[in-house]
């Protein structure tokens, strides 16, 4: 699915949380959104999941605008996945997984979720409550949450915030193998700049609301000067000036 | 309205009820101690003075219908609350369910929830005080729709209130029925209010539908009339609670407070 942003404006009374943003992601394509602490990440994911009323501008998905007409139409495509939003805890993993397969409407929903199960590595722990888990546990539920429907677009804000390396590696690993094998579009916000390297094929640097630059991993870090994305991250988080 | 996404949202809150003993007991314990207490107190009175003769069906019978009410409207609140406490608010909403939808889970699940803990009850209070609720007759069944509709709809109006203000909009919800509760002329006649307060009262579903289970356990009258105004009222009031939620949700989403709703 191809995700169009344009000219997207969100303003709270006078504080302008985003300002005119625009930009494409193609089809089966990851785009890093990058920016440093409420630069306006959330509320632009906010915006595109419609849970955020924009000001101005509008949003496309696959030539379709995200109008609150289309809104269950877009909504079964695609989901979403963050370490700060959680399932109901005292459900079982089994248990949250069968509504969500029931809210989305998935017609194979006992396949989807063994599918899931061992994909993820929940066998150990699918009948216990999801509230008992660990942070890596409860990551990889909510990511198998977010791919109950098996989304054409997926949005993902810090997906490996607060998990160690080896759980990190695994959600990033499965990330790259589930969009070999299926047409998957991306866009993913995080603070790791190796994920963002790892996974992005593109990325859009936002500060103050407003995108102050965008291009490839490769393009912003020559364009800057810098040997790696995180060095490339703040000098452009810490200049007093726009870039772009 | 698609029905397999209402009992998915449905089954979300009967796994939660299946799950957890204490949370069943809980359901029963509030309900029953209600009618042991206003059973003692009735038989009481009964025993003191020869005024009070009968009342102890009377005041049972108000307490339990109005336990119906109070019940219904709470499991509605409990039900929305326990989204924003579980922090899965965001996730309800991104998914592809509609807000009528999400409106019929609450309303149809609050149901299970207040039965739970209402028929244990009401059974109680046929050996312990010899009344039975029962006793209304075919008239209890449009009495207690009435009451089931006016309770979801003072559920709805307190779920606005969080999805406008947020989780600090809580304490509204277990205070939204005491409010209520004087000028429903629950236990004594509407004539007892002022004046000026009767007018408002008789704007609520409860005067009628009380007054009326008065008049059949008192003097054996059925006014289908009077139940049927009580039922659209109530059904009045509904509407109102769903133009309001929409009104709330849209602000919401404006606002953009769906996206942190959380503890």
């Amino acid at each position: 699915m191809k995700l169009e942003i344009k000219n997207l404006v969100k303003k709270f009374k006078s504080t302008v949380a985003v300002n005119n943003i625009s930009f494409v992601i193609e089809k089966n394509k990851t785009l890093g959104l990058l920016g440093p602490n409420g630069c306006g990440k959330t509320t632009s994911i906010g915006m595109m999941l419609g849970l955020i009323t924009p000001t101005e501008g509008e949003i496309f998905i696959d030539g379709i605008k995200f109008i609150p007409k289309n809104r269950i139409k877009l909504l079964s495509l695609m989901n979403f996945a963050s370490p700060y939003i959680e399932l109901p805890k005292k459900l079982t993993v089994r248990q949250n997984l069968e509504v969500y397969a029931r809210l989305y409407g998935v017609s194979n929903k006992i396949e989807r979720i063994e599918e899931l199960v061992e994909d993820l590595k929940l066998n150990n722990f699918l009948d216990k409550k999801t509230g008992e888990l660990s942070s890596g546990q409860k990551n990889r539920v909510s990511l198998a949450k977010s791919f109950i429907n098996k989304p054409k677009l997926l949005f993902l804000d810090e997906p490996t915030a607060s998990l160690d390396p080896d759980v990190g590696d695994f959600v990033r690993e499965y990330l790259e193998q589930y969009k070999n094998k299926n047409e998957l579009t991306m866009l993913l916000a995080s603070h790791n700049m190796k994920e963002v390297e790892r996974l992005c094929s593109k990325i859009v640097m936002m500060k103050n609301g407003k995108i102050v630059d965008k291009g490839t991993c490769g393009e912003l870090i020559n364009k800057h000067g810098r040997e790696n994305l995180e060095d490339t991250f703040l000098k452009i988080a810490r200049s007093k000036n726009e870039v772009e | 309205m698609k029905w397999n996404k209402i009992y998915a949202l449905s089954l979300r809150h009967i796994y939660l009820i299946k799950g957890s003993f204490p949370r069943i007991l809980d359901l029963i314990y509030w309900p029953t101690i209600q009618i042991f207490l206003w059973g003692f107190i009735s038989k009481f009175f009964t025993l003191s003075s020869s005024y009070y003769e009968n009342t102890v069906g009377i005041i049972l019978s108000a307490a339990i219908l109005y336990d119906f009410l109070f019940r219904s409207s709470i499991s509605y609140n409990m039900m929305f609350l326990e989204e924003i406490w579980s922090r899965n608010f965001t996730n309800l909403f991104i998914a592809p369910i509609k807000i009528n939808e999400i409106i019929a889970a609450l309303t149809f699940t609050a149901i299970i929830r207040t039965l739970i803990g209402l028929v244990p009850a009401s059974l109680l209070a046929i050996p312990l005080f010899g009344v039975s609720i029962f006793k209304i007759g075919l008239p209890l069944v449009f009495l207690l729709i009435s009451l089931y509709i006016f309770g979801v709809t003072l559920g709805l109006l307190v779920t606005s209130g969080l999805v406008r203000f947020g989780p600090s909009f809580e304490n509204i919800a277990w205070a939204s029925l005491f409010f209520l509760a004087p000028l429903g002329c629950i236990y004594y006649p509407i004539d007892i209010l002022p004046e000026w307060l009767q007018l408002i009262a008789k704007l609520l579903p409860l005067v009628h539908l009380f007054e009326e289970m008065r008049s059949i356990l008192i003097d054996d009258l059925v006014d289908y009339f009077a139940v049927l105004k009580a039922c659209i009222i109530s059904f009045i009031y509904f509407i109102i609670g769903i133009i309001v939620f929409y009104s709330s949700y849209n602000g919401a989403k404006l606002r953009g407070t769906l996206i942190n709703m959380g503890e």
